[in-house]
């Protein structure tokens, strides 16, 4: 509810049918908290199909995630980190009115996001051409053939683990591609200079989204490719 | 303060065009539009319905439509019932043109984003509409796997449907939270909100909290279907039961999505009309709560002989009771809300009064069911349809109706015929018993659901049941034309027919003003403090 | 509730009753209560006086309090009959079930040979069972998701492809009864019926055996085996032999007759073909259906299907 005895600003970016900025950003918080919730509630559901994957078939999971690129997912992890960093940077920018800062905090995050998307692309092709498609269209022999060469082999049904690991990477990178769109728009905002007198919301909202996008990876990082 | 502005222009005259409505940010005009679609697919969802009970007045199958149509039928009735009319009825229609004026705000705390969340509706319903053009669907409302996997009908469009409305659903609930928790007038305590809002409040938190999980599900059903990556699919090593878990961890919640807003109408209704303090007021409002967090863990009771553990089913069912126990309170209440009122009898009372009667049976006859050895029985027979007809329809569609009537003088400024109120709400009454309730005998007595053609013994029942489903679509009839009717030919009320105390009521105008409130209303009284209320405490 | 016919019937349908009875009594006493007020509380006058209670402690703890013990006892109750349910005695009658569309097939692992069949036209029947011995069913399925239900035994189960889930019973009562399957399998899902019947124990093996056991009989001809296994394994639910489209297509005019498949190849068909389209039906699949048949690998027999083909030349 806000304190209603100050009187509405005649901020820019001031909504009538709230009665304060304090309400309106307020209000704006907990909406973003909430989309949050429900993002991690939709992951949750992912890594909960991942857990009985694992449960029913210990042995399977094991023997397919070794082909997984533990450094290109540690590049990876890295990259997404320094990222949260640097948004966490431009927030507080934002917060102190400094544009400038801003923008070029938000320039590294999101060359950040490109690098981790480059390299998500890097991973796919590889495992493509070795015929590690995601579910149906698994070539198993072939697949088996590139395992064999790096000194593991399949047990049971690797295309199942596959099919997951796409699944949750190819979720997760939507919401990169997600991020950096809404990146580029505080960016642009931030170049027209639009966060002063204490309005940033729209990057601490946006900040807020890109750090859960990072925090599903600290888990799909460890459940896919360092399962022991 | 609303009397002195009546003359002046209202949230349904402010603007004009086609576009001022489509691309309007006011809540009323969003609930509105709401409003039309979920009763344009009601009438679609009732269609299908009678299909259904037309082809089961004889034994054998196929004397109006074949096997495949009659199970393309029933998905269609069940889906569209479900997604498109009975989860956005209430909150999004009813609860979008309420929630700001019974709180005393100007609008939710997002347009843009109750709006988007319109149109997400309406995508979403094409690609409902789309699947019916595309070759349709016959899974069942539940896209069981590995049937879903496997059947050759428009599976992904249909569930892409669904998880397009998924977020519709998300959006409004978020909205509604954060409504509630930042834009109360001054002096809106949360004991001092009228139960409408609790409920609407705790239907969001399901929304917010459940919906997610469907929409992860029906994207692996999708992805499972395309790209056979084999976690439902046995034939891909998969397990089709965990999807079940899946599935209904979301839609257990989901019932409860669809009647605790009907619960807050009920409240409304009841008190109004007969102008008493609603009976136990925190406990109506806590039990609301209890319900939104016991409903996510008993989601097995659809699954007690699917083949999940022993021990998950009694955990289960144990569970299960837990959360009756929540809504017996509010029935008791409601019914000693009644004691040494002053009961009139109009429309919306007579739909109060009969939700009593209807949700009762069917909360009642959830007891057989969620008893283990009982259920092994009535499981997929139509005991269960006849329950959630009991629920969804006695329950959730009757609060609607009674709601309508009850905010259709708020909406449109005019009332509606009084006598055609009462003779349509008797053909529902008598025709909604005479469908349903056979359909208990008939599933006790085995008789399993989803059946094109059945047995001879229950044919009698069968008969009995689709006569009453076509007395259900007189009275809907009647109710379409005379509200229709009354827009233009009804007699002008004032901002408050009903006497009524809550905000919406007493501090806006009939129809409200486009911004609402003049001025920003404050709140003093406690929404149930009607004038008869006889404070010494004697009665007569 | 329908007919009682097995050992747990009778308990199921003591707490059925006892459910309906405390759900009566609850109902009567709201609806009196409501009944009531409307009669004695109507308003009479516009300005009619109320109460201004709004609460009252003692009563809604006791209305919490009372249905919570009575739901625990309910609870109770259902969870006990269940529980004796789910544990088969010592040594039951095995039967093993398999599901699919749109029948059922019946194998007792003591009775090699012998194999019962819902779909089949003469004599209709899917299991049998003795009475006053438990019989121990494991099923599974082969495509879809089904479920055994027999309403007089009060026995349902989930049949999950990929999966045996077992239920026992034992049968108290000679006669026949209904066979559902109550999960929704597809086009057909309500013909998915059979018979359950139940005889004396003496005559139970002679009777399955006569029932059960398919083989050539004395002076029949191959083509008229060929129609009884046409009959009896179920290949009627899906193939007319009039012309009539089904699942599967007609058998009139069959035998060498030009197929064209769903790969765009045609093939003549004759015996190797015919043959081949029992044991692996969804390697060549004829344009236009989809390929629902199940393989009959292990199940016909070579000579049976011989019988078959010659049944098939015969309908032209
Ligand atoms: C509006 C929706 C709604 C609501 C509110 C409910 C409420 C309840 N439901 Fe229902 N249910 C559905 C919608 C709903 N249900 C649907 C859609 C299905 C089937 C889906 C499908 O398969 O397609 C279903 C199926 C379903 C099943 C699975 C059946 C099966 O498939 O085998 C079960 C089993 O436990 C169950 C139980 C209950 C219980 C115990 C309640 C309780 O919450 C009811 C509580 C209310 C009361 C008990 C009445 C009032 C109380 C009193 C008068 C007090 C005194 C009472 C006593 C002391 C007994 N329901
Ligand atoms: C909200 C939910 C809802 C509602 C309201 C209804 C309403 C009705 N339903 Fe049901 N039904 C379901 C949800 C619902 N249903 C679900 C989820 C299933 C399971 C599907 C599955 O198995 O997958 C099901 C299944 C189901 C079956 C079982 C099919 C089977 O298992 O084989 C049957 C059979 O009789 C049936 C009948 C009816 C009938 C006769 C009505 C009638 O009450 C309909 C009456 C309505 C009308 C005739 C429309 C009139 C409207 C207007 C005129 C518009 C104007 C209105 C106003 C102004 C208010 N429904
Ligand atoms: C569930 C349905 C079903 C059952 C039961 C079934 N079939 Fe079929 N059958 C089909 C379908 C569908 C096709 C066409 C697709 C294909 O070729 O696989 C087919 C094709 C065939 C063909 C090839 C017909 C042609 O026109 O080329 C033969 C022969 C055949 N079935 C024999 C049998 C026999 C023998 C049995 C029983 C022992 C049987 N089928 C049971 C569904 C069924
Ligand atoms: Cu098999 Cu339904
Ligand atoms: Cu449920």
């Amino acid at each position: 509810m806000g304190d209603h005895a100050k009187p509405a600003k005649n901020h820019a970016f001031f909504q009538h049918h709230f009665n304060t900025v304090g309400q309106q950003a307020g209000a704006a918080k907990m909406g973003m908290w909430l989309f949050l919730a429900t993002e991690v509630l939709m992951f949750s559901g992912l890594f909960l199909a991942y857990f009985v994957v694992r449960a029913l078939y210990p042995e399977m999971v094991l023997s397919s995630h070794e082909l997984l690129d533990k450094t290109m997912g540690g590049i990876n992890t890295v990259v997404l980190l320094t990222s949260s960093f640097t948004m966490a940077m431009a927030v507080r920018y934002a917060q102190l009115g400094d544009n400038k800062r801003c923008a070029t905090q938000l320039l590294i995050t999101l060359a950040c996001a490109f690098i981790f998307l480059g390299v998500k692309y890097v991973e796919y092709t590889g495992k493509f051409s070795h015929g590690i498609f995601p579910g149906g269209y698994f070539h198993y022999d072939e697949a088996a053939q590139y395992a064999h060469s790096h000194g593991h082999s399949f047990r049971g049904l690797p295309h199942v683990f596959f099919g997951l690991y796409f699944v949750m990477t190819g979720l997760h990178g939507v919401h990169v591609l997600a991020g950096i769109g809404v990146i580029v728009w505080v960016y642009l905002r931030a170049k027209r200079g639009d966060f002063k007198d204490g309005y940033y919301a729209p990057v601490e909202n946006v900040g807020l989204y890109w750090h859960i996008v990072d925090l599903v990876w600290i888990f799909l990082f460890p459940l896919l490719y360092l399962v022991k | 303060m609303a009397d002195a502005h009546s003359t002046e222009s209202n949230y349904l005259t402010a603007t004009t065009g086609l576009k001022s409505w489509l691309f309007t940010l006011d809540h009323k005009r969003i609930g509105l539009m709401y409003l039309v679609g979920v009763l344009v697919f009601f009438l679609a969802g009732g269609v299908f319905a009678l299909t259904l009970r037309t082809e089961l007045l004889t034994p054998q199958g196929g004397d109006f439509i074949s096997a495949t149509t009659y199970n393309k039928m029933f998905t269609l009735h069940g889906a569209v019932m479900v997604f498109l009319v009975i989860i956005p009825s209430v909150p999004a229609a009813l609860g979008n043109f309420l929630l700001p004026l019974m709180l005393g705000a100007k609008d939710v705390a997002f347009p843009r984003l109750n709006l988007l969340s319109f149109w997400i509706y309406t995508l979403g319903s094409m690609f409902f509409l789309f699947t019916l053009a595309a070759g349709q669907l016959d899974t069942g409302w539940t896209f069981y796997t590995p049937y879903s996997n496997t059947t050759g009908t428009a599976v992904i469009s249909a569930t892409f449907g669904a998880f397009i409305l998924g977020f519709s659903s998300i959006l409004t609930g978020l909205n509604f939270i954060v409504t509630v928790h930042k834009m109360r007038a001054p002096g809106m305590t949360w004991n001092k909100m009228p139960l409408m809002v609790w409920a609407l409040y705790s239907t969001a938190v399901i929304q917010v909290l459940a919906t997610p999980v469907l929409a992860i599900t029906l994207l692996l059903l999708i992805v499972e279907r395309t790209l056979m990556i084999g976690i439902f699919d046995p034939a891909m090593g998969g397990d089709p039961v965990l999807y079940q878990h899946f599935f209904w961890f979301y839609s257990h919640p989901a019932v409860y999505i669809m009647i605790l807003p009907g619960f807050g109408i009920e409240s409304e209704l009841i008190a109004v009309h007969s102008r008493k303090h609603i009976f136990g007021y925190k406990a109506i409002a806590l039990s609301s709560v209890a319900i939104a967090i016991i409903s996510f863990v008993v989601w097995g009771h659809h699954m007690f002989v699917s083949g999940q553990s022993e021990l998950a089913g009694i955990v289960f069912s144990f569970l299960t009771f837990a959360v009756a126990v929540p809504t017996a309170i509010k029935t008791f209440s409601w019914v000693a809300t009644l004691y040494k009122g002053s009961i009139e009898f109009n429309t919306p009372m007579l739909y109060g009064l009969m939700f009593l009667f209807t949700f009762s049976i069917g909360g009642l006859t959830g007891i057989f069911l969620g008893a283990l050895s009982v259920d092994v029985h009535l499981h997929d027979t139509y005991f269960v349809v006849a329950h959630f007809h009991y629920v969804m329809m006695g329950g959730t569609i009757i609060a609607f109706v009674g709601g309508i009537h009850h905010w259709w003088p708020k909406m449109f400024g005019v009332m509606y015929s009084e006598k055609w109120g009462k003779i349509s709400a008797l053909f529902i009454f008598v025709g909604f018993n005479m469908t349903f309730f056979n359909q208990f005998l008939l599933g006790q007595q085995g008789m399993p659901r989803r059946y094109w053609s059945y047995a001879p013994q229950f044919q009698q029942q069968h008969i009995l049941s689709t006569v009453g489903g076509y007395l259900l679509l007189v009275g809907f009839m009647i109710i379409a034309i005379y509200l229709v009717h009354s827009l233009r030919n009804g007699e002008k009320v004032g901002p408050n027919p009903w006497n009524a105390q809550s905000l919406e009521w007493t501090a806006t105008a009939s129809p409200p003003i486009e911004h609402n409130f003049h001025g920003q209303p404050r709140v003093e009284n406690d929404p149930y403090n009607f004038p008869e209320i006889d404070r010494t405490g004697s009665s007569h | 509730m329908p007919t009682a016919a097995s050992t747990f019937a009778e308990d199921t349908d003591n707490l059925y009753f006892f459910i309906t009875a405390l759900d009566t009594l609850f109902f009567v006493l709201i609806m009196g209560a409501m009944g009531y007020f409307m009669w004695k509380y109507r308003r009479r006058s516009k300005d009619q006086k109320t109460s201004s209670i709004t609460h009252s402690g003692v009563i809604e703890f006791l209305w919490s309090a009372i249905p919570t013990v009575l739901l625990l006892v309910v609870f109770i109750w259902g969870e006990c009959d269940f529980v004796r349910q789910s544990v088969a005695p010592a040594d039951p009658l095995e039967v093993r079930v398999t599901g699919q569309k749109w029948y059922w097939t019946v194998e007792y692992p003591k009775y090699p040979g012998v194999s019962l069949n819902s779909s089949t036209e003469e004599p209709a029947l899917t299991l049998m069972v003795p009475k006053g011995k438990p019989v121990r069913l494991t099923m599974t399925s082969t495509d879809v998701i089904h479920s055994f239900f027999v309403p007089a035994f009060r026995v349902k189960r989930d049949v999950v492809p990929g999966r045996y889930t077992q239920i026992w019973f034992e049968a108290t009562r000679i006669g026949e009864f209904n066979l559902f399957c109550t999960e929704y399998c597809g086009d057909f899902h309500s013909n998915m019926t059979g018979v359950v019947k139940v005889l004396e124990p003496d005559d139970f093996e002679r009777e399955l055996i006569k029932a059960g056991v398919l083989t050539q009989e004395e002076g029949e001809s191959m083509a008229a085996y060929g129609e009884r296994i046409y009959k009896r394994r179920g290949c009627v639910a899906c193939h007319s032999v009039d012309g009539a489209d089904g699942t599967g297509p007609s058998w009139q005019g069959l035998y060498g007759r030009t197929e064209s498949l769903s790969d765009g190849t045609t093939v003549k068909a004759e015996d190797q073909y015919i043959k081949d389209s029992i044991y692996e039906p969804n390697k060549q699949v004829v344009a236009g259906y989809a390929p629902q048949m199940p393989s009959y690998q292990g199940q016909l027999d070579n000579e049976q299907v011989t019988a078959v083909i010659e049944y098939i030349k015969t309908l032209k």
